[in-house]
């Protein structure tokens, strides 16, 4: 189990004062300056020694993602963006952040931006987060007033400027390039990629889209050394991470815990464990809910991290843990989701608009078993067909939490149609 | 995603009712503004739709959208878009206290469906709709990330979250009685720490005890 003095984030839980005392009590903007010497290659090469791996969702080695930036100006302004637009069902961790750090967020955008060349960072957050984004905006007076940040930055000689942009509702902004679209005062659809936006992101300036959690923990792994962070958990798979717990748990909670942590142990360590007991688990969603969901047999011995959730087909997406126990209706909770990427979709691919309304449709109809058994074949073959066919990854992420049902829970599925069917023919046979 | 005259439900007086930002707007947008560059004034067109439509009671109306088109010199298409796109923005009138119920798996595997019907009952209206009296709008909406905490509502800004159909009678209640209950999680925790014992931040002597009150 991590100690606390490995963990990063140290006011999780809003115990502590959020503004700028609380922060510099607890370490944050320690002689940031000093961080900024390391200079733009060093840092950069201190994050890709961590292993940091991108906390969105995607898991993109962050060092090498940063190295993608233009070394030299070529006339155009750079800018790190920052997705605060958290929604991926499940997920509330960012919240934590925004809230109850948001400096740990703002230094960290200080010498992530600095190490892109970037003098200009804008914090996107869903709009629904109207107390988090004013928690923010405090935080960003604050931090300019001090001379933490604009001009001469922490006395670095580095101008860098923070700005908060508040979205308006559309799960689809979280995707980078749909992001940067909205950003520019648009509609949120995606970009096709290339460019990307290292080379042509915001405005057509070379940009970078981290999540917040990733910004966020930048300074401290500057500060303690990339060895130290890529000494938690397993190569490939380091440092700590925020876990959100939802759903038929005792004690659902976020929590910081290292990279890699027994899901079981997760569940009975901080969240009192399964409602009912370890028996009465029936399925865990343990990355958000655009990942496949494992059965409790899956559960017993999984380690919570990138590759080996992967090696079970599903995935550590943005470690948000979502329990089901026996009382659950799998197929209406699988459904529910369905709907929630329906309702998403931003129309502009024709497999996602129309395939994530169909999907919704025959899944809908499957959870009274009014459906046809061989229509679970075509529902996994329509998953197919949305799967990889689209701009974006939303096509993909509605189609795997399906796959994952049938690949799972098929028998559920069919005992209902033959249930159905059984109470159809009772009138019939009772004459 | 498609804009509905006939399903905006507002008169063709409110829809057209003039409109202008307040000098105290006008102040916070050109403020908003300054945070993009130069020649990128589109970049502030969800903020400025915001600021109409809380200076518009909550919603925006044809006139609401085409002042801040003119603002913003941008074609009255391109914001039309914009206000249609986002589901936070409201194009037909809505009630004083505005109850978004999630309705995504985590809130649903902890009771969300039950605090729809709360809503409902105690509203007296259907989802989409409005009371009689203008007191509440109630809608579902998809998840608003506070899953920690599920279920929960947003009531405006402010997000009300462990909430029991109990809770969320009394909450509704007292909004009714013109009360302005304290958001935030509703079963006594703080934030989204486990109830009860902590299992983390329990060892951290520089900082103030963890989970005392």
């Amino acid at each position: 189990m991590l100690s606390d003095a490995d963990r990063i984030f140290r006011n999780l839980y809003g115990q502590d004062d959020w503004g700028l005392p609380g922060a510099r009590r607890r370490g944050i903007w320690d002689n940031t300056k000093a961080l900024i010497e390391l200079g733009r290659d060093k840092i950069v090469e201190e994050i890709k020694e961590s292993g940091l791996r991108g906390r969105g969702g995607a898991g993109f080695p962050a060092g090498v993602k940063w190295s993608f930036m233009p070394k030299e100006p070529d006339g155009r302004p750079a800018y790190l963006v920052v997705n605060a637009d958290e929604s991926e069902p499940g997920t509330c961790k960012d919240r934590e952040i925004l809230r109850n750090d948001p400096h740990l967020l703002l230094e960290g955008c200080l010498v992530a931006g600095f190490a892109m060349g970037a003098h200009t960072a804008y914090i996107y957050i869903r709009g629904e987060f109207f107390n988090e984004g004013s928690h923010v905006q405090q935080a960003i007076d604050e931090a300019y007033d001090a001379g933490l940040i604009g001009k001469n930055a922490c006395g670095s000689d580095w101008d860098f400027d923070i700005h908060l942009h508040r979205g308006a509702g559309a799960y689809i902004c979280g995707e980078e390039t749909a992001l940067l679209e909205s950003l520019e005062g648009k509609k949120g659809q995606p970009r096709l990629k290339p460019p990307f936006p290292a080379a042509s992101g915001l405005y057509g300036c070379p940009t970078t889209v981290n999540n917040v959690e990733t910004i966020a923990v930048a300074p401290t792994i500057l500060r303690r050394g990339s060895g130290w962070f890529a000494g938690i958990g397993r190569p490939n798979n380091t440092g700590t991470k925020l876990f959100c717990i939802s759903g038929h748990v005792n004690n659902p909670c976020n929590v910081e815990e290292a990279m890699g942590i027994p899901l079981r142990e997760l569940l009975e360590k901080h969240a009192g464990g399964v409602r009912g007991g370890w028996s009465n688990l029936l399925a865990v969603i343990p990355g958000g809910s655009s990942v496949p969901c494992l059965t409790n047999e899956m559960c017993g011995d999984i380690l919570m991290d990138f590759d080996s959730l992967r090696e079970v087909r599903s995935g550590l997406g943005t470690a948000a843990v979502i329990v089901m126990d026996k009382s659950t209706d799998i197929i209406a909770a699988i459904a529910r989701l369905a709907h929630f990427y329906k309702h998403e979709s931003c129309g502009q691919c024709t497999p996602c608009r129309e395939g994530t309304g169909w999907m919704y449709r025959v899944l809908t109809r499957m959870v009274h078993g009014e459906a046809e058994v061989e229509e679970i074949d075509l529902l996994e073959q329509v998953t197919r067909q949305v799967e990889g066919h689209t701009i974006c990854a939303l096509g993909d992420a509605a189609a795997w939490p399906i796959q994952g049902l049938i690949r799972h829970f098929r028998p559920e599925i069919e005992h209902r149609i033959v249930e159905r069917k059984l109470r159809e023919q009772q009138p019939a046979a009772a004459e | 995603m498609t804009f509905e005259p006939e399903a905006v439900g507002a008169s063709e007086a409110e829809e057209t009712s003039a409109f202008g930002f307040s000098a105290e707007n006008k102040e916070r947008l050109d403020r908003i503004i300054g945070r993009y560059p130069a020649g990128r004034e589109n970049s502030a067109v969800i903020p400025a739709l915001d600021l109409a439509q809380r200076q518009n009671g909550g919603w925006l109306s044809k006139a609401a959208i085409e002042h801040v088109a003119t603002y913003l010199s941008m074609p009255k298409i391109r914001v039309l878009e914009v206000a249609t796109f986002y589901s936070m923005f409201n194009l037909k009138p809505v009630g004083r206290h505005f109850v978004q119920v999630c309705r995504t798996t985590p809130c649903w595997l902890r009771g969300s469906d039950e605090l729809a019907e709360t809503a409902k009952a105690v509203a007296g209206c259907g989802l989409g709709e409005s009371s009689d009296d203008g007191m509440f709008t109630v809608v579902e909406v998809e998840c608003l990330g506070a899953c920690c905490n599920a279920p929960m509502v947003q009531i405006n800004d402010d997000y009300y979250e462990d909430l029991t159909a109990e809770t969320f009678r009394a909450l509704l209640e007292a909004l009714k009685r013109g009360e302005t209950p304290k958001p935030g999680p509703q079963n006594g925790r703080k934030g989204s720490e486990p109830v009860g014992e902590w299992t983390s931040l329990t060892d951290l002597p520089d900082l103030p005890r963890a989970g005392a009150e």
